[in-house]
């Protein structure tokens, strides 16, 4: 959703860390950042939803605004000035990341990892041996054979329930529940997934950061410390149930798939998938 | 039946009934969306259609039992199109609704726990409401901190919500001040009678705005230098020429009644005292800017205001001066009541929009700005009822006549909310400019040891002043410029008494229960300075480690969260810090 440039498109042209980078009108400030080859951090952002700007990770200086702007879904206009290495963006950038460690389990959040590092993000430092602080601290919710839900690990950053409902898959069955620290992803009146509208697409799944949505191929090998990302495969074909063409990437560990993903910049799928690509491998293993 | 996943859960008689009468008064029919129709046809754009009834329809599920049951989800889910899960979560999202079965059969009696009704024993109202075998429900501010400690109660099956101050007689402090501009009319005209009204010079503000002509009436609003009374301060006048711009889609007129600042109760006063006034500037408004829909938000909280607000909509549309071609103005413009149910984010005006389209109050990114996307995503000018007040003068008078009150860069006069330990808390009028130790002199002086410690400027969000600041000119300028603010005009004071430790943790306190939690910052950093500062309190000192995590913690939540809330929650902390209000020595 970033806005590939057109050829009918006009052009803005914006200022980044002091040098000119020229993108597309309507592309986001993040869009802009990506094509000046600056990395940036983004969490909440996917290329193929729609910015929800609530994490905050993203932010930049931007001139003539009091506060940091969210670079992932702050439209670049003609003339913007944008820092995004100064003091402010970094003490916030750092910030983001420390609360996120402090409250949840990032083990799983292997992007975030990598920045955590680059800005000194130290989440221990909140609360001591006797004041600990609060975390979210739930049991995994195991209801069924594809897919589980561990909510301590959960960062709130909408994606899953973007992929439920308007960014893909349309069914509405989970939502953010609660408020504030308590908010929560939850079904109506946390009811088990074979209870709510799910239909196991799986697509909240594919866009999960942190692990707190996972396959429960891929679940039960971490529980028995057999989940080795190092020797998997990935083989990319297209699945073989209806005539739509959708891409997939089997991820296969010792001769057998574990979890089924698809490209997000595939032009089909944009990263989506049905219960039947995402879950229905089985047969491959002649079960 | 729409395409919507719904359990077995099935609504009661009483909970169908209650859903459908809260819709038949908006003048919608409980009928399930049409066969064949799509979710991925609507999803958000359903809601110009019924999501918006979503709020009113929990709210009737609500007071008939108690709760809102599986089965009342599912009804209102159907009939509305809405699923369940995000009805579920916007349930969730509010303190007057429940979602588990009620332990008590009775209604539920709030008591506030906030600022001044902490320091004027909320806990002795509490046990006397156990005692008399009432289910308390400890919550923040209830608007009614004059009175404090405050009471709420909300009824349950199907009985109304009632404020049992209410029914004590009403006056102004100030009352018989010739001087009252904005409170004029309180305590003289009828607020339940039109007539009283207009015999007071009610509608003739509308009547001349009529004769001027929207655009005459937006150059006096501008030309008369009015700003926003919520604490942002915005010029009303560049709001409404936005809004007046702005063609080619339905425009709105919101009245964010929503003030749930704790301090706060002057829209409250005004609404149930000159509820007149409300509905007429709020006409004005709508000629001014060519909005036909008006929209009063009002908080959960405020039974009287809402009744006598209905009532005096209820009476001008009964005599023309709502709906096609109000008042003879050849505008049309009619308004509605929404009412909120206990989320003090819900002032925040984008959040508002949220809660009142049926989605979770959760504030959005600005911009775009509520001129060009507001409620519905489309053109809206919002206002609290203050700032609409002001305008009456500015038609009546002139802009020049309105400048003769407050200062030039704060023309007019404020409202201020008088609360904690002073010899006659209530709402006050004085013009912009008066001084912090005037305006405490005008309400009684300090009361308990008589020895002020500190003032809580502009409520929770705002910050404490010590008595060195009583020769504060109460402007936006010098507030500004001694680092406190007007905010929505909290002025709670603190005597010497008053340990303001617990003051400010509770502070604290309130903004993590009231985060909304949708960014980072606010959401864990909320908890984590709350969280800093009970340890302090526990071990009586604050390390300057600590000390510097506070101020750390505080940058991020005001450089990156997305709105006020997030911005403000560390101020009224690092105010209290930085004056030694709480533990000055570090250990």
């Amino acid at each position: 959703m970033t806005g590939a440039a057109t050829v009918t498109e006009t052009a803005v042209t914006i200022t980044i860390d002091g040098q000119p980078v020229e993108v597309t009108e309507g592309s986001t400030i993040h869009a802009a950042c990506v094509e000046a080859g600056i990395d940036t951090p983004t969490l909440c952002w996917a290329e193929n939803l729609t910015p929800v700007n609530v994490c905050r990770v993203c932010v930049v200086e931007l001139e003539g605004s009091r506060a940091l702007v969210p670079s992932c879904s702050r439209p670049a206009e003609e003339g913007m000035v944008v820092q995004t290495d100064t003091p402010r963006v970094r003490h916030s950038r750092r910030m983001v990341l420390e609360f996120l460690g402090s409250g949840v389990d990032l083990s799983q959040a292997d992007d975030l990892h990598r920045w955590m590092e680059a800005y000194g993000a130290d989440p221990n430092r909140y609360g001591d041996e006797d004041h600990p602080v609060e975390r979210v601290d739930e049991p995994v919710k195991v209801q069924d054979e594809l897919y589980i839900r561990d909510y301590s690990k959960c960062v709130l950053c909408y994606k899953c329930v973007e992929a439920c409902g308007d960014d893909a898959q349309h069914t509405f069955a989970i939502a953010v529940a609660g408020r504030g620290f308590d908010a929560r992803i939850s079904t109506e009146f946390d009811v088990t997934l074979p209870d709510s509208a799910c239909v196991y697409c799986g697509n909240c799944v594919g866009v999960c950061p942190t692990g707190a949505l996972q396959f429960k191929t891929e679940y039960d090998l971490r529980e028995v410390g057999e989940w080795r990302p190092e020797d998997q495969t990935v083989t990319r074909t297209v699945c073989s149930y209806c005539g739509v063409g959708c891409n997939l990437d089997l991820h296969v560990q010792d001769e057998r798939i574990v979890k089924v993903t698809s490209p997000s910049d595939h032009s089909v799928t944009s990263g989506h998938l049905c219960i039947k690509g995402r879950f229905g491998w089985q047969y491959v293993h002649g079960e | 039946m729409t395409d919507i996943y719904l359990g077995a859960d099935r609504a009661t008689d009483v909970e169908a009934a209650a859903v459908d009468e809260a819709l038949r008064v908006r003048g919608v029919d409980a009928v399930v969306q049409p066969e064949g129709e799509r979710l991925y046809i609507s999803g958000r754009a359903r809601r110009l259609q019924r999501r918006h009834f979503l709020l009113p329809a929990l709210h009737a599920l609500q007071n008939a039992t108690g709760w809102i049951s599986p089965g009342g989800i599912n009804y209102v889910a159907e009939v509305l199109g809405v699923p369940p899960a995000e009805a579920f979560g916007v349930a969730t999202f509010y303190d007057l609704f429940r979602t588990e079965p009620p332990d008590h059969d009775g209604d539920t009696f709030h008591v506030c726990v906030d600022a001044a009704c902490q320091i004027a024993g909320y806990d002795d109202l509490a046990a006397s409401v156990r005692a008399s075998g009432g289910h308390v429900h400890l919550g923040p501010c209830l608007g009614q901190c004059e009175r404090a400690p405050a009471l709420f109660v909300q009824g349950s099956g199907g009985r109304p919500d009632r404020v049992p101050a209410d029914e004590e007689p009403f006056e102004l402090p100030q009352a018989d001040d010739p001087s009252l501009r904005l409170l004029r009319r309180i305590g003289v005209a009828d607020p339940e009678s039109l007539e009283s009204y207009m015999a007071h010079g009610g509608y003739e503000a509308l009547r001349r705005a009529g004769d001027m002509g929207a655009e005459a009436v937006l150059e006096a609003v501008a030309a008369a230098g009015l700003s926003g009374r919520g604490g942002a301060a915005f010029p009303t006048g560049v709001k409404w020429r936005a809004v007046a711009a702005e063609t080619g889609r339905p425009k709105h007129v919101v009245a964010n009644c929503d003030e749930s600042e704790p301090g706060t109760f002057k829209d409250r006063i005004v609404m149930e005292h000159d509820p007149f006034a409300v509905i007429e500037t709020m006409t004005i408004a709508g000629l001014a800017t060519g909005a036909q829909n008006g929209w009063i938000y009002i908080r959960g909280e405020y039974p009287l205001a809402t009744a006598r607000l209905q009532g005096a909509i209820d009476a001008a549309r009964a005599a023309g001066l709502l709906g096609p071609d109000a008042a003879g103005t050849g505008h049309d413009f009619d308004i509605a009541i929404w009412r909120g149910a206990g989320a003090y984010i819900c002032g925040e005006e984008t959040a508002l929009f949220n809660s009142l389209d049926g989605f979770r109050g959760e504030p959005r990114n600005k911009p775009p700005f509520p001129t060009t996307h507001g409620l519905f995503g489309e053109p809206t000018a919002i206002n609290n009822p203050e700032t609409l007040l002001n305008v009456l003068d500015i038609i009546l008078h002139g802009p020049e006549n309105y400048r003769t009150r407050g200062t030039e860069r704060s023309p007019g006069t404020k409202l201020l909310c008088l609360s904690g330990k002073v010899g006659r808390p209530g709402l006050y009028e004085v013009p912009f400019g008066t001084s912090l130790g005037d305006l405490l002199e005008l309400a009684g002086g300090v009361a308990g040891t008589g020895e002020l410690q500190a003032v809580l400027m502009g409520g929770a969000a705002g910050s404490f002043v010590g008595p060195d600041s009583l020769d504060l000119p109460l402007t936006l300028e010098d507030t500004r410029a001694a680092g406190t603010t007007l905010g929505s005009g909290v002025v709670m004071a603190f005597d010497t008494s008053v340990d303001m430790t617990d003051v400010v943790v509770r502070i604290a306190e309130f903004f993590r229960d009231e985060s909304c939690g949708q960014c980072v910052p606010c959401r864990v950093g909320a908890v984590r300075q709350h969280e800093t500062l009970v340890q302090m309190q526990k071990r009586g000192s604050l390390s300057p480690a600590r000390r510097a995590l506070i101020d750390e913690m505080a940058e991020v939540m005001v450089d990156a969260s997305i709105c006020g809330l997030g911005h403000t929650a560390a101020s009224a902390v690092r105010s209290a810090l930085s004056l030694g209000l709480i533990a000055s020595a570090p250990s």
